[in-house]
């Protein structure tokens, strides 16, 4: 299959209606896109990890007495409706839309990504008071190491959103901006895509074979 | 350790001086730790002292540590790397000698040897090896495909700060408090908190988190630039033999770095905040760090030697007169290594309790990955084979290592069969294996990279017969100091041991440490061959920029290059594109037009991220709680207020380019073009005449 000359990466690529920021992008989302694949790296090692100490529980708790599905459905449902949000600022930019609506769905995506942080930091305290820390066991230690890995990222992701939205206003939409959002829209996504293997691994996993 | 924590100086406190200890309980242990810690000292007096002398601030900061030239960052890893490498030796010759002072205790003391052991290993591998190989891959990359900077100029000089400040904390731990006594691989449950409390693991652990941070962008950095900034023209199969093997350990480290980020990770977790990952108690599970510290730790050795293959191929190629024999083959043997190098981490603790049929794959597997290493050393043979050979200073180090790294080869052959194995695993044995590999093979490579490259980086040939000397101190020096202890391996002597009592070991210690004497001259060699060399420079100077008669790209520009490189970005049409266009007597043309060149601006952000991380990690080291958070925040802040500023790159007028170019072509034109037998003679001013009949 021979691809059109202007798809340099994988993903959308902004194409000739925006030739300068499109050539300017090339390079750094190519190069985005490895640091994601080293990143996936640690995050494979982390499931890894876990699914070895998923019976390293030392009768401490284990998965049925502390995963909260509920929690985790409504943390899902935030999660991947703001891959949306941010997926709209994205084509909002492809599209020439007018600045303020990238501006508006960063907004939504950042307000979805601090309530997901919320629900996790609750999850959190909800499970140490039920003796769930990572102190007890090889298991809680794994899970520690792995589902609030991807809160931090998420929290990076949402200090990302903040800098950028400043730099939206500030530099205006110049090249450079352009491309950090084009960026900010992959890792948001990677983030998505986290998050899906770790309901998969950590809860239902967890609840299966914990 | 102390146990008093301050909530201010954490728990640094005088005890963790080596003087104190000295003024305790004089003796020869603590004098070598005070003689250690005083070179360290001296030698930062020294440089500051010289620095403000000869007011070489202003400069050092302006052209160096502000410079996002990737030529300029590679000449600041070559020469972090050296200074490391000076400190690995001069601890390799300490520990020769404390095993060769007879059965006994000799004069060390056990936790000042596994001190020493574990720095040597940690210093070799990630402050020597991998910034030696990734400075001179900065520097000859963008040069080799035609590009004028890597693809992230700015990334490139943070990678330089975060390996230095990694390296620093190594030197740091001399002065303040202890280094790490578990090895370099660092096993748990031995550096846990339960049994290791102190400092020195927490040394070990910051300074591989941060510089495996550095590395990965360097490695993300250096795939992007091979994959997407190639000069037009150059496919795949035409990029010079050395950029492939640095696009695979490119590979290597993007996805083996994170293993060790891992593994060092969860140790800390383990260590700071009670976790459970490796702890004996409480469901913990060593067996993990091990297999996620050698899942990063071979394909390492990889990724440290196919750089070394890949200039040993330019190598062979230029100093042959020949194109590279086998290229296709070297190609697909580099790439088979590169994958098969995930394939056999198990190797690594085979006696570690798993089945014998997992320890038979992984001992075949690890079998195979000889077959692609044969194929290219028949390669490099058959380059050679009826070439019009140079027996230069970085062909002397082509042949030693090849017949030296064959041994090397062929005892890690003996050692993948799990049997063998079970009888000489941890005896010196594996260190004969493993120096064999990596001396010969990886240091050796980037020594003759260093004489091969040099005139292009300095615009002088470095001094041949010092060079000679150097390889033959380097050779004889490797084979006393080594050689023997395939024999006391065999013989059963344990490796990292202080002491032994079986006196038969003793012949061997002797010629060992008399190696590790020739050894330590050698580095002398490689030091006063540059001071040699840079009293001579008049006499060597190669503006024209072509000493060797080279092949590949970067042999068509001056000596040194300019900042942009290449004045006009070159079409390639040939695999050895320079010697192509030198057949066809086409090289040094003229071109047309000129154009204005963007270049990357100088930025302070690789310093101060060197400075703040340097600071992150002593205050975690040493619990400084409140100034860890500190640098924290404004490591965060200082990345934030970087990524505002906009005139990131500045322009070079045409005009300039053009005065520049015109002034070199005319130079080029005027010179005389010396044949192969003046290569080392004052005539050859880097015009070289390609007067040989095309070999084939």
């Amino acid at each position: 299959m021979k691809r059109a000359p202007t798809h340099s990466y994988p993903g959308i690529n902004l194409g000739e209606r925006h030739a300068s920021a499109h050539k300017a992008s090339e390079v750094v989302t190519f190069g985005f896109w490895v640091f994601l694949m080293s990143d996936l790296v640690y995050f494979g090692l982390m499931f890894a990890t876990y699914i070895t100490m998923i019976d390293a529980q030392a009768g401490g708790p284990g998965p049925h007495e502390l995963f909260d599905l509920k929690s985790i459905f409504a943390q899902t449902l935030i999660l991947l409706t703001s891959s949306l949000t941010v997926g709209l600022a994205m084509l909002a930019l492809k599209y020439n839309l007018p600045r303020a609506r990238i501006v508006l769905w960063f907004g939504v995506t950042l307000a979805l990504g601090v309530s997901f942080l919320v629900l996790e930091m609750r999850d959190f305290l909800a499970m140490a008071e039920k003796g769930g820390i990572p102190q007890r066991s090889g298991f809680l230690s794994a899970y520690y190491g792995l589902v609030p890995l991807h809160g931090l990222h998420v929290a990076a992701g949402c200090l990302w959103l903040i800098v950028l939205g400043v730099q939206l206003r500030v530099m205006g939409m110049t090249d450079l901006v352009i491309s950090r959002v084009m960026r900010l829209a992959l890792f948001w996504h990677f983030l998505d895509l986290i998050w899906i293997g770790i309901i998969t691994i950590v809860y239902f996993g967890g609840l299966t074979y914990g | 350790m102390t146990s008093t924590v301050s909530s201010f100086f954490g728990r640094l406190n005088w005890d963790a001086l080596p003087i104190t200890g000295l003024i305790r309980d004089p003796n020869a242990n603590e004098i070598v730790a005070n003689v250690a810690a005083g070179i360290v000292i001296v030698g930062v007096v020294a440089v500051v002292g010289l620095l403000t002398v000869f007011r070489l601030w202003g400069p050092l900061w302006r052209d160096w540590l502000t410079s996002a030239d990737h030529k300029k960052i590679g000449i600041m890893y070559v020469v972090f790397a050296i200074v490391m490498l000076a400190r690995g030796v001069l601890e390799g010759v300490v520990m020769r000698a404390q095993q060769a002072a007879g059965p006994g205790d000799g004069f060390l003391e056990a936790e000042h040897f596994a001190e020493l052991f574990s720095t040597h290993g940690t210093i070799m591998i990630f402050f020597v090896a991998v910034p030696f190989v990734f400075g001179i891959a900065n520097f000859v990359v963008p040069l080799m495909i035609g590009a004028r900077d890597v693809a992230f100029p700015v990334m490139n000089q943070i990678s330089l700060g975060l390996t230095v400040s990694a390296g620093m904390m190594l030197m740091v731990s001399l002065v303040v408090g202890e280094f790490s006594t578990g090895g370099w691989t660092a096993y748990p449950p031995y550096t846990g908190a339960a049994f290791n409390p102190g400092v020195g693991p927490d040394y070990w652990i910051w300074a591989i988190v941060v510089s495996g941070i550095g590395t990965t962008l360097t490695g993300i950095n250096f795939a992007v630039t091979i994959y997407k900034l190639r000069a037009p023209g150059m496919g795949f199969m035409r990029m010079p033999m050395y950029c492939w093997t640095i696009i695979c350990s490119s590979i290597l480290i993007i996805f083996a770095m994170p293993p060790l980020g891992v593994a060092a990770l969860l140790l800390a977790a383990d260590r700071y905040l009670d976790f459970h990952f490796f702890t004996n108690d409480l469901g913990g599970n060593m067996m993990n760090y091990a297999n996620l510290f050698w899942l990063f730790g071979h394909p390492e050795v990889y990724l440290l030697v196919l750089p070394a293959y890949g200039i040993y191929s330019e190598v062979f190629a230029t100093f042959s007169a020949k194109r590279l024999y086998g290229y296709n083959s070297l190609v697909i043997a580099t790439m088979s290594i590169a994958i098969m190098s995930f394939t056999v981490w198990l190797h690594h603790f085979f006696t570690m309790g798993q089945s014998a049929l997992i320890n038979a794959v992984f001992g075949i597997a690890t079998m195979l990955i000889a077959i692609p290493t044969g194929v290219k050393v028949y390669d490099w043979m058959a380059t050679l084979w009826r070439g019009r050979i140079r027996f230069s200073v970085p062909m002397l180090y082509g042949l030693s290592f090849l017949m030296l790294f064959v041994i090397g080869g062929l005892s890690g052959v003996i050692l993948a069969n799990p049997t063998v194995d079970y009888q000489v695993h941890n005896t010196l044995f594996l260190v004969a294996h493993f120096h064999n590999v990596l001396l010969p093979g990886v240091l050796f490579g980037l020594l003759a990279a260093y004489n091969y490259w040099f005139p292009k980086a300095f615009g002088f040939r470095l001094n041949e017969f010092w060079g000679r000397v150097t390889v033959a101190l380097w050779t004889f020096g490797f084979m006393l100091t080594f050689l023997p202890l395939y024999f006391v391996g065999l013989m059963g002597m344990p490796r990292r041991s202080f002491s032994w009592e079986d006196p038969s070991f003793h012949p061997y210690m002797i010629v060992a440490v008399i190696g590790a004497m020739v050894i330590l001259a050698a580095l002398l060699s490689v030091l006063v061959q540059l001071w040699v060399s840079i009293r001579d420079r008049n006499k060597t100077r190669v503006p024209v920029g072509d000493p060797w008669d080279g092949r590949t790209l970067e042999w068509s520009i001056p000596s040194p290059p300019p900042p942009y490189n290449f004045a006009i970005i070159p079409q390639v049409t040939d695999r050895d594109d320079f010697a192509a266009t030198k057949e066809r007597r086409m090289a040094y043309p003229t071109p047309d037009a000129y154009e204005d060149i963007e270049m990357p601006r100088n930025t302070g952000i690789g310093f101060i991220l060197c400075v703040l991380s340097g600071i992150w990690m002593f205050a975690l080291v040493w619990w400084i709680w409140w100034l860890a958070a500190l640098m924290t925040v404004l490591i965060i802040l200082a990345i934030i207020v970087w990524s505002f500023d906009t005139s990131t790159e500045f322009i070079i007028p045409a005009e300039d380019v053009r005065k520049e170019h015109e002034a070199w072509l005319a130079l080029a034109h005027s010179a005389a073009a010396v044949d192969r037998d003046l290569e080392e003679a004052p005539e050859n001013r880097g015009l070289a005449r390609p007067d040989l009949e095309v070999a084939t």
